[in-house]
C-alpha cells in the first residue's frame, strides 16, 4: 500500500515504456526540454506521497461520504498509494492530542508541501467557538494549518460558499475557506456534495501534473464545472420540443420529459452531474426524475423554492429565455480570467525553469 | 460538588482528568473528558458536542417542501433520515396520504441507509477500537486463510490473498508515512486479537471500502444520487413506466433489476463478511464487557418502517416502537411524540438559556437562544479550553429526556425492545448470538452489545429490503403504478395553519421532527436527533447522559491512549452534527447571536 506513484501506474497496467513517454511529455509541456524527462521519472519513481490534511469545520460529512464513493481511482488506491492521508478526523486511528501532534509534525516535515483539503466552513460569531476543536476556535487551526500548506482544496458548497449553514439569516457567520485564508491557491470543488469522481479527478489531476486545474472566476476547476447541466442534459431533446413533466408523477414524468416547469435549476447550474452522472454513472437527479436543486452555485439555498421554475416564461418561446439566462450566468464565468497565474504557481515553487501551459481561455464559452 | 451519586452511577471527578479533542472517526465535532481514580477507573465522564450550525433558525419562514432537502444536510452519513423523517412531518400536518409504491420505495431506501451505514461504522470508524493493524504483519497468512475458511464462505480466502493484503501492508508500513493510521494506539494492551485475526480484519477494511460504494446505487437510482439523495412531499420523485413508449427515461424493469441485483449483493456481503467477523472479534473480546450505560435500564425506539403505507401505529412498524425504563423489561410504554409530557429539552448545562430552566420544554415550544458561559471551575480562557467545568454549561447539545429519563436509543435499544416484546424477528437473532458467543442475556448491555446489535440489524435491514422489493414487484403486477399524490401539493390548497410530527428510526437511533405551518410558510421547526439523545448533557437534576453513562466505570489500559474510550463512544456510532441544532419558537430573530 505504500507504492510510489511509478509502482502505482505499473500496477494499473501501465508499461515502463509508457511511462517514460509520459514523463517525456510531461517534461516538453512543462518547457524543461526532453533532458529533464529522466529527473522526472526519478521523481516519480521515488518521491514521497504527498501529505494531506484533511479538516472539518461546520459541516455535515456528505462530502467525505462521497469521497469514498470513487469509483476510480478507488479511494483505497487514492488514501492509501497516491497521496498520504496524514490527518483527516473521519478516518484516522488516532484521536486528542495524538491526532494534534500530527498536524504540527506534518507542517514541520512538509513544510510547503503539504495539501489541507477543507470540508466546512469556519463560524466566526462567537469568538469562533461555534465550532471548536481541541478546546479552540476551528478558525484559528484552520489558520494555522493553512500557512505552510502548499494548496487549499476547499470541498463542497460549504468550503467553497458557505451552504446551508450560512443560508438566510447564518445565525453562526459561517465562513467560506477562501475569505479567511489569503496567498495561497484555493480550488474551490463545490455541490452538496461534489461527484466522487470529480472529487478523486482533482486530486489526481494535482498529483500527476504537480499543479492546481485552470480555474473559473469562482475558483472551481473548468474541466469539471465548464458546462451548463442543461447543456448536457439528456432531457434537452424534451426541452427543445417543449415536452415538460407539469405535475409529479404524470405522464410526462413517465416519459422523462425535461422538469424545467417542475423548478428543474439545470439551466443555471454548472456542474459535471449531466455528464458524468453519480455513483459510478448509475443515474443523476434529473434521471432520476427530481429537478436539479443547483447545489454548486453560491447561495443556492436563497435562490426561492427548489419547485419555482428559475424564471416565468410561457411554453412556447422557453429556448429564448432559458438561454437568456443561461448566457448571462455563462458571461460571468467567460468575462472571467482562469487565474492563470495561480495555475502554474505549483509548479514555478517547485522549478524556477518551468512555466505553465499556454493559455486556453474561451473554448468552452 | 466532588462527588454525588445519580441513575446508580457514583460521580467523582476528583481523580487525574483526561481529555480527550477531537474525538475522530466520529460524524461531527466532540469533546470528552474524564476522570481516572487512582486504579484508572473512569469515575466521571463529560461529554460535551462541540459545534452549532442553526439549522432550524435558516427553516423559518421557508416553503415547507423544501425542509427536506435543508434538513436532510444536517448529516451526510445518514443520508437521506432526516429528508424522509421532514417529509413525514410535512405529511402529517397537511394530512397528505402517500401511494404504496412511494411507501416500498421509501422503505428500501431507509432499509438501504441501515445496511450502508452500519457496515461502514463497523469497519471504518469502528473496527480500529478492537483491530491492531500493525499487530496484522506478524500474522500468518495460511493460518489467516484457515481462520476465514472457517468462518465463512466468502470466497477471498486464500492464503496468497492474505499474503499479498500483508505485503502491501507491510510495504505501507516501512515507507514511514502511516496516512489514517499513524499515531494509533498500536500495541495497546487492551487490543486482544491474535495477529491471524488482525490481518484478515484488515483485509475486510479495504473490502468493505470498496463495496461500500455500491450499496448506495439504490438512493441513485430512486433518488438521484447519494449523498443526500431526492425526495418528495406527497410521495417519491422517482416516476414508474413498465411497459409505454418513454419507459427507459422512468424507473424501469432495468432499473429494478439493478435495484434487486444490489439488494442481492448487500445480503451477501453482510452475511458472509460483516457477520462473520463480528462473532469472530466478539469471541475475543467477550471478558470486556464494560460500557452499558444506560442500556440497562432506559432505552427507547419511536420505530420505524411501515409496512402499508400511511400507519404509523405501533403495530404496523417493522422496527420496535417503545420505552423501557428503570430496567423493567415486562414492560414497553407507549410514546407519543406530540404529548408535551414526554419528550422534553433541557439546558442548565447546554450553551443555550431558557426564561425558567428548571423545566423542560417541548420541542413544538422549545426555545433556544444561545449562551456560549462557561462555569466558574473552567481551566484555560474563553477560546482556549483546557478542561470545562461540567457544573457549569458544557455543550452545544441539549438534554432531552422522556418522562424526566435519561434514555439510549440506537440499535442495541431497538433491539432490547423487540426481545422485551417477545418479537421472534430481534428475540431470535439475539438469543442465537449468545448462544454462540457462550454469554448471559446480561452481555447485551454492554459496547459490545451495541456493537453486535448493531451487525444484526444490518443482516436484518438487508432481507427486510428485499421484502419490500418484492412487495414492490407485487404491487407493479397488479397495475398500480403511482409513486405521488399530488393533491394537496398547491400551497392554496392548504390551511391557514398546521402542525405535525414525522419520525424515523436512523441508523443512529430514534429521530423526530416537529413543524409548525403557518400561511403556507414554516413558522416553527424542531428536531431531536439520536446523538441529542445519546450525547447529551446533564440536566437540571444533575443525570447524566448515554455516552457519559457508559464511560462510567471503565478500567483504562493506558491513562495517556484513550482507547476504551473511543471503543464505547464509537459503539453509539456519535453523529454530531445532528444533535447540535436550534429552533426560535415564535419565529423571532436570534437577537442574542452577535453579529459582527
Amino acid at each position: 500500500m505504500t507504492e510510489t506513484f511509478y509502482e502505482v501506474l505499473r500496477r494499473q497496467g501501465i508499461t515502463r515504456r509508457s511511462f517514460l513517454k509520459f514523463c517525456s511529455l510531461t517534461a516538453t509541456s512543462l518547457g524543461l526540454g526532453s533532458a529533464a524527462a529522466p529527473r522526472i521519472a526519478h521523481a516519480l519513481e521515488t518521491k514521497a506521497r504527498t501529505p494531506v490534511i484533511w479538516l472539518h469545520g461546520l459541516e455535515c460529512t456528505c462530502c467525505s461520504e462521497s469521497f469514498i464513493r470513487s469509483a476510480h481511482p478507488l479511494t483505497k488506491d487514492v488514501v492509501l498509494s497516491m497521496l498520504s492521508l496524514d490527518y483527516d478526523d473521519t478516518l484516522m486511528a488516532a484521536a486528542g492530542h495524538q491526532a494534534e501532534a500530527i498536524i504540527e509534525e506534518v507542517k514541520k516535515k512538509y513544510k510547503g508541501n503539504y495539501i489541507v483539503a477543507v470540508e466546512g466552513n469556519p463560524p466566526l460569531n462567537e469568538d469562533g467557538m461555534f465550532c471548536i476543536h481541541g478546546g479552540r476556535p476551528f478558525v484559528e487551526v484552520l489558520k494555522e494549518t493553512c500557512a505552510d500548506a502548499k494548496a487549499i482544496i476547499s470541498w463542497g458548497a460549504c468550503a467553497s460558499y458557505g451552504c446551508v449553514q450560512a443560508a438566510k439569516p447564518n445565525p453562526t457567520r459561517a465562513t467560506p475557506v477562501h475569505k479567511v485564508i489569503s496567498g495561497k491557491p484555493i480550488i474551490n470543488v463545490p455541490g452538496c456534495p461534489p461527484i466522487a469522481e470529480v472529487m478523486t479527478g482533482v486530486v489526481t489531476y494535482m498529483l500527476t501534473f504537480d499543479r492546481i486545474p485552470e480555474l473559473d472566476r469562482q475558483g472551481r476547476p473548468k474541466m469539471f464545472y465548464g458546462q451548463r447541466i442543461h447543456d448536457k442534459c439528456y432531457r434537452r431533446g424534451h426541452f427543445d420540443a417543449g415536452q415538460f413533466a407539469e405535475a409529479w408523477d404524470d405522464e410526462g414524468s413517465r416519459k422523462g420529459h425535461c422538469l424545467y416547469k417542475m423548478g428543474c435549476k439545470g439551466p443555471t447550474t454548472y456542474n459535471a452531474c449531466s455528464s458524468m452522472r453519480w455513483n459510478g454513472g448509475v443515474s443523476w437527479p434529473v434521471q432520476s426524475g427530481h429537478g436539479c436543486i443547483g447545489c454548486s452555485e453560491e447561495g443556492f439555498w436563497d435562490k426561492g423554492s427548489f419547485y419555482d421554475r428559475v424564471t416565468d416564461i410561457k411554453q412556447f418561446g422557453v429556448e429564448a429565455n432559458a438561454d437568456t439566462i443561461g448566457k448571462a450566468a455563462a458571461g460571468t464565468v467567460g468575462a472571467a480570467i482562469a487565474a492563470h497565474a495561480a495555475v502554474s504557481a505549483l509548479a514555478r515553487a517547485r522549478n524556477s525553469n518551468s512555466h505553465g501551459q499556454p493559455e486556453k481561455e474561451g473554448e468552452n464559452q | 460538588m466532588a462527588a454525588y451519586e445519580t441513575q446508580g452511577f457514583k460521580l467523582d471527578n476528583s481523580g487525574k482528568r483526561v481529555v480527550v479533542d477531537p474525538v475522530c472517526r466520529i460524524e461531527g465535532h466532540l469533546r470528552v473528558e474524564v476522570n481516572l481514580d487512582d486504579k484508572n477507573v473512569i469515575r466521571n465522564a463529560v461529554s460535551t458536542g462541540t459545534m452549532w450550525r442553526g439549522l432550524e433558525v435558516i427553516l423559518k419562514g421557508r416553503d415547507p417542501r423544501d425542509a427536506w432537502a435543508f434538513t436532510e444536510r444536517i448529516c451526510g452519513v445518514c443520508t437521506g433520515t432526516h429528508a424522509l423523517t421532514s417529509v413525514r412531518a410535512v405529511e402529517d400536518a397537511l394530512k397528505i396520504q402517500i401511494p404504496e409504491n412511494a411507501n416500498s420505495i421509501r422503505n428500501i431506501m431507509q432499509l438501504n441507509l441501515q445496511v450502508h451505514d452500519h457496515l461502514v461504522h463497523f469497519y471504518h470508524l469502528h473496527a480500529l477500537d478492537w483491530v491492531d493493524v500493525v499487530s496484522a504483519l506478524k500474522a500468518d497468512p495460511k493460518a489467516t486463510s484457515a481462520l476465514a475458511q472457517s468462518i465463512s464462505s466468502w470466497p477471498l480466502s486464500s492464503p496468497g490473498y492474505f499474503r499479498d493484503i500483508q505485503n502491501r501492508l507491510k510495504k505501507f508500513v516501512e515507507s514511514g508515512q502511516l496516512g489514517p493510521f499513524m499515531n494509533g494506539y498500536w500495541g495497546n494492551p487492551a487490543y486482544k486479537l491474535p495477529p491471524e485475526a488482525n490481518l484478515m480484519a484488515v483485509a475486510h477494511y479495504l473490502e468493505a471500502l470498496d463495496f461500500q460504494k455500491e450499496i448506495v446505487k439504490v438512493h441513485t437510482i430512486f433518488g438521484g444520487k447519494n449523498p443526500h439523495p431526492n425526495w418528495l412531499v406527497g410521495g417519491v420523485p422517482c416516476a414508474i413506466n413498465m411497459e409505454g413508449a418513454g419507459a427507459v427515461g422512468a424507473v424501469n424493469m432495468e432499473r429494478l433489476n439493478l435495484v434487486k441485483s444490489i439488494i442481492d449483493r448487500s445480503i451477501e456481503f453482510t452475511e458472509q463478511v460483516y457477520i462473520p467477523d463480528l462473532i469472530a472479534i466478539a469471541k475475543f473480546y467477550k471478558g470486556w464487557l464494560h460500557g452499558g450505560g444506560l442500556s440497562s435500564k432506559n432505552v427507547m425506539s419511536y420505530g420505524d418502517i411501515p409496512d402499508k403505507a400511511n400507519d404509523y401505529s405501533a403495530g404496523n412498524l417493522l422496527l420496535p416502537r417503545g420505552a423501557i425504563i428503570n430496567g423493567d423489561l415486562s414492560k414497553v410504554h407507549e410514546i407519543d411524540l406530540k404529548d408535551p409530557e414526554q419528550i422534553q429539552e433541557y439546558v442548565n448545562h447546554s450553551w443555550y438559556k431558557y426564561p425558567d430552566e428548571s423545566k423542560g420544554l417541548h420541542p413544538f415550544d422549545g426555545v433556544t437562544e444561545p449562551s456560549f458561559v462557561l462555569g466558574p471551575n473552567t481551566k484555560g480562557s474563553k477560546t482556549n479550553i483546557k478542561e470545562l467545568d461540567e457544573g457549569g454549561k458544557y455543550s452545544w447539545i441539549k438534554a432531552p429526556r422522556w418522562r424526566g429519563h435519561a434514555m439510549e436509543v440506537g440499535p442495541l435499544a431497538r433491539y432490547i425492545i423487540g426481545y422485551a416484546q417477545n418479537n421472534p424477528e430481534f428475540k431470535e437473532p439475539v438469543d442465537a448470538l449468545l448462544k454462540e458467543l457462550d454469554v448471559p442475556v446480561t452481555a447485551l448491555f454492554s459496547t459490545l452489545g451495541r456493537t453486535a446489535a448493531r451487525g444484526l440489524e444490518c443482516q436484518w435491514a438487508g432481507r427486510k429490503m428485499s421484502y419490500f422489493f418484492d412487495k414492490l414487484m407485487t404491487n407493479l403486477k397488479a397495475g398500480d403504478l403511482n409513486t405521488a399524490n399530488i393533491e394537496k401539493w398547491e400551497p392554496s390548497t392548504w390551511p391557514k395553519e398546521a402542525m405535525g410530527a414525522g419520525f424515523t428510526e436512523a441508523p443512529r437511533g430514534a429521530l423526530g421532527h416537529w413543524i409548525r405551518i403557518k400561511d403556507t410558510k414554516i413558522d416553527n421547526y424542531q428536531c431531536v436527533v439520536p446523538t441529542t439523545w445519546n450525547g447529551g448533557p446533564r440536566d437540571h437534576k444533575g443525570q447524566i447522559g448515554a455516552f457519559e453513562a457508559a464511560l462510567m466505570d471503565t478500567p483504562v489500559a493506558k491513562a495517556d491512549e484513550p482507547l476504551e474510550i473511543l471503543r464505547t463512544l464509537h459503539s453509539f456510532d456519535p453523529c454530531l452534527a445532528c444533535s447540535t441544532h436550534v429552533m426560535s419558537p415564535d419565529g423571532q430573530e436570534m437577537t442574542s447571536v452577535k453579529v459582527r
